[in-house]
């Protein structure tokens, strides 16, 4: 008979927990051997080289443990992505501290940003890099984007991404040069002044849309200069200050008397 | 006659200072010959000059030519930016060229004698005046306006209907909904859930995380007769703060959810969509005139020209734990209208 063949013995049981406890104690031992088990899929070799680099380069504002200063928040569970943003578009380290801290040049290599961000993440839970799938643009729907980003990021961010002002001294900038990780993880973290969006807010297929959306902005304008794309500012200041300027300069041309 | 010839001498009969009460027309400087007209070398620059822009134009009228038939445009914006500006710059050059041509020449090398032609009078003269004034007389006689009242009455009220015709499609088309109470009420009732906006989405309370902003529309909103005319009333901002930040009127304490709170997003100055949120400083601030509204104390105007505060949706969480309006919005939402002038 076909039962026959898969009966079981009848100490079956007793082996399955015995192997199930030795399972359970094992893993136990593995995991309580490291600080936490974020960090066990980076290597404890990361945590402990990130941890070196935040104490020589953050901790004089983040504090010792990370847990925050008057200066600057607490990191724990900020997770992995928002190191690899502020660190990974030169926003972090600080050059001053201000209201905003502007992106300038990369201040570390990939290596020692994916080290800070070991650490970082094995302080507490919080969002994960995302993955090339998650934000390759060619994946992602242009058209929903569009309408996910009028409504989510467009005020803040201009129409076609090219940034605008806030209160303050804070400002949202421009978008076409960032690339589309840190576009993914700046909508997971919220860095600055910006508010989070979380994967139920804005879902990660329209994260993608986003930036889908993005990845067509900012090129050739067909219809000649763009005057940075911020609309009736910089494109009154030209039509009135040099259009009007030139129609004046004529009509002084014209009516002057010749020498 | 001209006006040189009138040159009068400033009358001085002012009082005070020395100046004069009022001053006569100096009439026109005394005429001064150009360098061409004395040297003919000048004169002949002035030709080259005029020469110069023709050939510029000609060479702009060439250039547009090339320019069309060398850069074709594609499907793709550089194809179109090169083949824009090349036309636009060539055009420029063609036609600015002709005209700057014409002025010069006419400046330069035209002559530059001074006249003066004189207007004359307004007024016909007085037998063309009492010609007009007969023919009107001897017409309305010939009409006999005066005996026939009926013809009279008729004409008048002609004239008179003759305006609605412009004065009725204008109303008409002004809107077809004269319920001016309808800018008193939204789409929100009682249990209504809170959606994302544009996906329409329902929202858990638990996944709304402080420091988020959330977008909204009512549960349904598509089904509506006219869904934008009601989104554009109903547009709602849902925003997470720590409850330590909020502060609270008495009897608003029930109208958010552990720290969750909703605004409308029509600002109270005129109209337009309040989205900038500063997630550490909780102000909201308006794309069009600056408004600043403080989130985190019932969205009091801290800065710009709105005058009231965002109007707050009452919101509360259903048995499956989404959001849901516990009522519409308690006054009208937007910028002051007739009904609503504070």
């Amino acid at each position: 008979m076909a039962l026959a063949a898969r009966r079981h013995h009848r100490r079956a049981p007793v082996v399955v927990l015995a192997m199930a406890l030795l399972l359970t104690g094992s893993l136990y031992a593995a995991l309580s051997a490291s600080p936490a088990g974020a960090a066990d899929r980076m290597g404890t070799d990361a945590v402990a080289a990130g941890e070196k680099l935040f104490q020589a380069n953050c901790a004089t504002c983040h504090g010792m443990g990370a847990t925050g200063t008057a200066d600057a928040p607490s990191l724990v569970g900020v997770g992995a992505a928002a190191v690899d943003f502020q660190v990974g578009t030169g926003r972090m380290p600080m050059a001053a501290s201000g209201p905003q801290a502007p992106a300038k040049p990369v201040q570390m290599d990939a290596e020692q940003i994916a080290q800070l961000a070991a650490y970082v993440a094995s302080l507490g839970d919080g969002p994960a890099i995302p993955s090339a799938e998650q934000v390759d643009p060619s994946r992602g729907d242009p058209a929903t984007g569009m309408a996910v980003f009028r409504t989510n990021c467009a005020m803040c961010h201009n129409a076609v991404g090219a940034g605008g002002a806030l209160s303050g001294g804070v400002s949202a900038p421009n978008l076409w040069n960032t690339s589309p990780t840190h576009l993914y993880e700046a909508m997971i973290t919220g860095p600055g002044q910006m508010p989070v969006f979380n994967d139920i807010n804005i879902t990660p297929q329209e994260k993608r849309d986003v930036i889908a959306f993005i990845d067509q902005q900012g090129g050739t304008q067909p219809g000649g200069l763009d005057l940075g794309s911020l609309g009736p500012v910089s494109e009154g200041l030209w039509a009135w200050v040099l259009g009007l300027g030139l129609l004046i300069g004529a009509a002084v041309w014209i009516g002057a008397r010749s020498s | 006659m001209t006006s040189i010839e009138k040159h009068q001498s400033p009358v001085h009969t002012g009082t005070g200072e020395g100046l004069p009460e009022r001053f006569d027309d100096p009439g026109l400087p005394p005429h001064e010959p150009r360098r061409g007209d004395l040297d003919p070398a000048a004169d002949k620059t002035s030709e080259r000059i005029v020469l110069a822009l023709f050939g510029l134009s000609t060479l702009g009228t060439i250039g547009f030519l090339v320019a069309y038939f060398a850069l074709p445009t594609g499907q793709d914006a550089a194809t179109i930016q090169r083949s824009n500006m090349a036309l636009g710059l060539a055009l420029a050059c063609a036609l600015l060229g002709i005209g700057a041509a014409a002025i010069h020449w006419a400046k330069s090398i035209m002559n530059n004698h001074e006249r003066v032609e004189d207007r004359h009078s307004v007024a016909s003269s007085p037998e063309v005046r009492e010609a007009a004034v007969a023919n009107l007389v001897a017409g309305a006689q010939d009409s006999g306006i005066s005996r026939r009242g009926l013809l009279k009455s008729a004409l008048v009220g002609s004239l008179a209907l003759f305006p609605l015709t412009i004065v009725v499609p204008l109303v008409g088309e002004v809107g077809e909904n004269w319920d001016v109470a309808s800018f008193k009420r939204t789409l929100w009732r009682k249990g209504l859930r809170l959606t994302t906006d544009p996906s329409g989405r329902p929202i858990k309370a638990a996944d709304v995380t402080v420091g988020s902003i959330w977008h909204v529309i009512p549960e349904g909103l598509e089904e509506a007769p006219h869904p934008l005319d009601e989104k554009a009333k109903a547009v709602v901002i849902v925003m997470r703060l720590d409850q330590a930040d909020l502060v609270e009127a008495p009897e608003r304490r029930d109208w958010s959810h552990e720290g969750i709170v909703a605004y409308s997003k029509i600002c109270t100055h005129v109209g337009c969509p309040v989205a900038l949120y500063e997630k550490d400083s909780h102000h909201l601030l308006c794309p069009c005139h600056q408004s600043t509204f403080d989130v985190a104390d019932g969205c009091r105007v801290v800065f710009g020209p709105a005058k009231r505060p965002l109007p707050q949706l009452p919101i509360t969480v259903d048995d499956e734990g989404y959001l849901v309006a516990q009522s519409d919005f308690t006054e009208p939402i937007g910028p002051s209208f007739w009904d609503r002038l504070r």
